[in-house]
């Protein structure tokens, strides 16, 4: 506990506050049903009852318990953001590294793999795939997941290549090394730096991807709570001068602000950058 | 006094190190007079740098100058307001780097950046300038004076890059140049215009100069009066001729000891070939030209070869080829008397380990962001397959074995070490491979004088213990007969000749080693005057 306390004040302010509110997320999708004052698609009441001691955000559309939804909301939006983008990395970030390890065909196919899906944008290519393959929470994030790792792929390769070609990766070939040793051991520590900062990025991206894809009715599927959605059943309000329909979108702000202050703490130690 | 261009009395520079304030000059006493070139000299560390540039009045970030006066003809620099100092830099002080590649702007013609500190500072127009360049770059012996200026730096050698950053110094003729280890990038061959070129210039033009370097021999031919430094602190100061002749402090004795490094005599049977190539030929692309041809080596086991060469000449090339890095097109490879597959990733397992392969740069040679157990550990688990406390303690004796502490280095990263001290982190993680030949490829053309002479010893102590066999890729032709027992000449990617070491030092000389060894500086201060007469004289036959 003391030493824990010890390295919690030796992180920087911003960190700090990150930290919080992402355990505080993270409580929220664990402990849902318990903090939730009613059940995520219970109808209780009439459409957009004002906020009240019972209904502490008020009702939505359908008569549901905002609060409630929120909280479960958090469940479908940061879960699946957060299975999504690490899957991106896993596949985009393996592939890079081996692309740029192995070289040769295997790069030039992977390459112009991605570039294929590329090419289309990535709204319209979700959307057709979405379409095809139905929209379940798995096909959302395998979807997202493939769209997303073209993108980790390239950064991954080209920085990778880069490291590639220094001595202490041919020292390591020529002491007969196999490519899984040389990606772990000499190539990934020193591309993490640009790989960690670049998951901040995409982890709110994707999160305002699958809100996007929800607000188009083609994330998560009512009568699942998801922020995204939740903005769009509501939007009506707003011309009625109610910030209810915002709270969802301000709790995704939130998030993103906390992500990035974690990735820029992280990024500076991961770099070895010093004051 | 009153001569003097630039008098320095009692200047301090405190650099903060982790936080806390420490000297890294105490108190240095400089003169220097119109026209008159001072050397300073020093290995890496002794201040030198941080001196020539306090001559500016500048330091470096972190450094300040905590005391004393730096008098630049009336004005005292340490003391001086930007804008004063402004208004003499480039103007009547300039300053030459070490690396002229790093130091021009590679998006800049020549030309353009000559002109930039003339035009800014009002002393000249644009066609002027260019006229005055055209000048200088003839003066300086750069080929093709009109035209070279306008090319960018990288289409030129470095060699004429650093003739170009003298002809910039110049060009507001200043009263004082501060040349910082200007030659010590480039070949023996290359030097020698350089030096020429820029001590000519500096005597036309009545230039004071400050020549900072770590080569005595170097030194020698330029300085009126050589000042010794070691640590922040001057050690002698004497005219030239007298220092050479006559040095009267021991550290000033050490600073030229690898010349007079003696090797051992060692026992070897010259029957018991470990390695020869036989006709090599290699070249980058597929029929494209050759950069090795018809190469044949035999390497004598307990021996240590050198191979020499100017740049260019085929030497780390062939290293390549040795460890299989570049497949050659043509010839065959003779290992412990079997036949080695041409491509590393064809060899097994025990042939890699045999043949370790030590960088010239150690910075890169090392992974930045895994530990020295962790890189001295993972040839011991992947060759020996040692694990655990077995692995650690042989890490900590490969540790002592190149003279580092075990304790206090096991932990630390690469960015953590001194140069010196990398590369013989590099020498650790080839012995820790137990291998019996080591290629060594330029690895001390990086460091200086003095850690050269240390690594020299430590890889001469470590072959009469292991008896290890090393192939020593240099063009140094002082580490040359310091270390090793035969040698190879490479010109063109030819082999001239292979000759016992006595041999090759002795005459008669192949007509290109001949070159070579006459380009190696001497400690007499006549030498290049003697040399560019000598070689003006057989270019007039």
């Amino acid at each position: 506990m003391q030493k824990f306390l010890s390295s919690w004040w030796g992180i920087p302010l911003s960190a700090q506050f990150g930290l919080l509110v992402i355990t505080a997320y993270l409580l929220l999708v664990a402990l849902a049903p318990w903090l939730a004052p009613f059940g995520e698609t219970e109808i209780l009441a009439n459409a957009y009852e004002p906020w009240s001691s019972t209904y502490w955000l008020g009702t939505d559309s359908l008569g549901r318990d905002m609060l409630s939804r929120i909280i479960y909301g958090a469940r479908n939006t940061v879960g699946i953001a957060l299975i999504a983008t690490l899957l991106a990395f896993l596949i985009g970030g393996l592939l890079g590294l081996l692309a740029a390890t192995v070289g040769g065909v295997l790069d030039q196919l992977l390459s112009r793999m991605v570039d294929v899906i590329m090419a289309i944008p990535s709204l319209i290519f979700a959307l057709l795939m979405l379409t095809i393959v139905g929209t379940s929470a798995t096909s959302l994030v395998l979807v997202i997941a493939l769209l997303d790792s073209t993108k980790v792929f390239r950064l991954a390769r080209s920085v990778a290549q880069s490291i590639v070609v220094m001595d202490f990766v041919e020292a390591a070939r020529l002491r007969g090394e196999g490519r899984w040793y040389l990606m772990r051991h000499e190539i990934l520590p020193n591309v993490s730096a640009p790989l960690i900062a670049e998951f901040g990025l995409r982890f709110c991206f994707v999160f305002l991807f699958i809100s996007t894809l929800s607000f188009l009715g083609l994330g998560t599927q009512p009568p699942a709570a998801d922020w995204g959605s939740m903005v769009r059943d509501n939007a009506t309000l707003i011309s009625f001068g109610d910030i209810t329909p915002l709270l969802p979108a301000l709790a995704i702000a939130l998030l993103t602000v906390a992500i990035n202050f974690v990735v820029d703490w992280k990024l500076h130690d991961a770099s070895g950058l010093k004051d | 006094m009153l001569n003097n261009i630039l008098t320095i009395r009692g200047l301090k520079i405190t650099a903060q190190i982790d936080g806390i304030d420490s000297d890294i000059v105490h108190g240095i006493d400089l003169d220097l007079k119109r026209g008159e070139i001072l050397g300073l000299i020093g290995e890496s560390g002794a201040g030198k740098s941080s001196i020539g540039l306090a001559a500016m009045g500048f330091t470096r970030n972190g450094c300040k100058i905590s005391a004393g006066e730096i008098d630049f003809d009336g004005l005292d620099l340490a003391r001086a307001t930007e804008k004063q100092k402004q208004n003499l830099r480039g103007v009547r002080i300039a300053y030459v780097a070490q690396s002229a590649a790093a130091s021009f702007n590679p998006a800049h013609k020549l030309i353009d950046q000559y002109a930039e500190a003339p035009l800014s500072h009002g002393l000249s127009n644009a066609f002027e300038s260019k006229q005055e360049a055209i000048e200088l770059y003839r003066k300086l012996q750069l080929p093709t004076p009109e035209e070279i200026g306008f090319r960018y730096p990288h289409q030129l050698s470095g060699g004429q890059l650093q003739r170009a950053m003298t002809a910039m110094a110049m060009s507001c003729k200043p009263d004082l140049i501060i040349f910082d280890e200007p030659t010590t990038a480039l070949d023996v061959t290359t030097q020698i215009e350089v030096l020429s070129a820029i001590r000519d210039i500096v005597r036309e033009y009545k230039t004071a100069a400050l020549y900072i370097t770590h080569d005595l021999a170097v030194v020698a031919q330029m300085a009126d009066r050589i000042q010794v430094l070691k640590d922040g602190r001057a050690v002698e100061m004497s005219e030239t001729s007298k220092m050479l002749a006559a040095p009267q402090e021991d550290y000033t004795k050490t600073l030229w000891a690898v010349r007079n490094f003696q090797r051992r005599e060692k026992a070897f049977d010259p029957k018991d070939i470990i390695l020869s190539l036989n006709n090599i030929d290699a070249s980058y692309e597929r029929h494209g030209p050759k950069i090795l041809n018809d190469v044949s080596i035999r390497v004598v086991r307990g021996q240590t070869l050198a191979v020499v060469g100017e740049s260019g000449s085929g030497k780390s090339t062939t290293a390549r080829v040795l460890c299989g890095l570049l497949e050659a097109s043509k010839g065959e490879l003779v290992f412990n008397g079997g036949v080695l597959p041409l491509n590393y990733r064809k060899r097994d397992k025990n042939t890699l380990k045999n043949l370790q392969l030590i960088y010239q740069m150690a910075d890169t040679a090392l992974n930045p962001r895994q530990t020295l157990l962790q890189i001295l550990g993972r040839p011991l688990e992947f060759y020996l397959g040692l694990k655990g406390e077995e692995k650690n303690a042989r890490v900590a004796q490969l540790l002592e074995q190149v003279e580092l502490e075990p304790k206090r280095f096991l932990n630390r990263y690469p960015g953590e070490l001194s140069g010196g001290q990398k590369q013989r982190v590099s020498i650790a993680r080839a012995l820790a491979a137990e291998p019996e030949l080591i290629i060594c490829d330029e690895i001390t053309s990086a460091l200086d004088q003095a850690v050269n002479e240390s690594i020299l010893n430590l890889l001469n102590r470590l072959q009469e213990d292991l008896n290890l066999t090393y192939i020593f890729i240099t063009h140094d032709l002082a580490t040359v007969r310091a270390i090793a027992d035969e040698v190879v000449v490479m010109w063109q990617g030819k082999v001239l000749e292979q000759s016992t070491t006595e041999a090759l030092f002795s005459p008669p000389y192949h007509e290109y080693t001949e070159r070579l060894l006459s380009s190696v500086p001497q400690m007499d201060p006549q030498w290049l005057d003697e040399l560019l007469r000598q070689r003006a004289k057989a270019e007039a036959i």
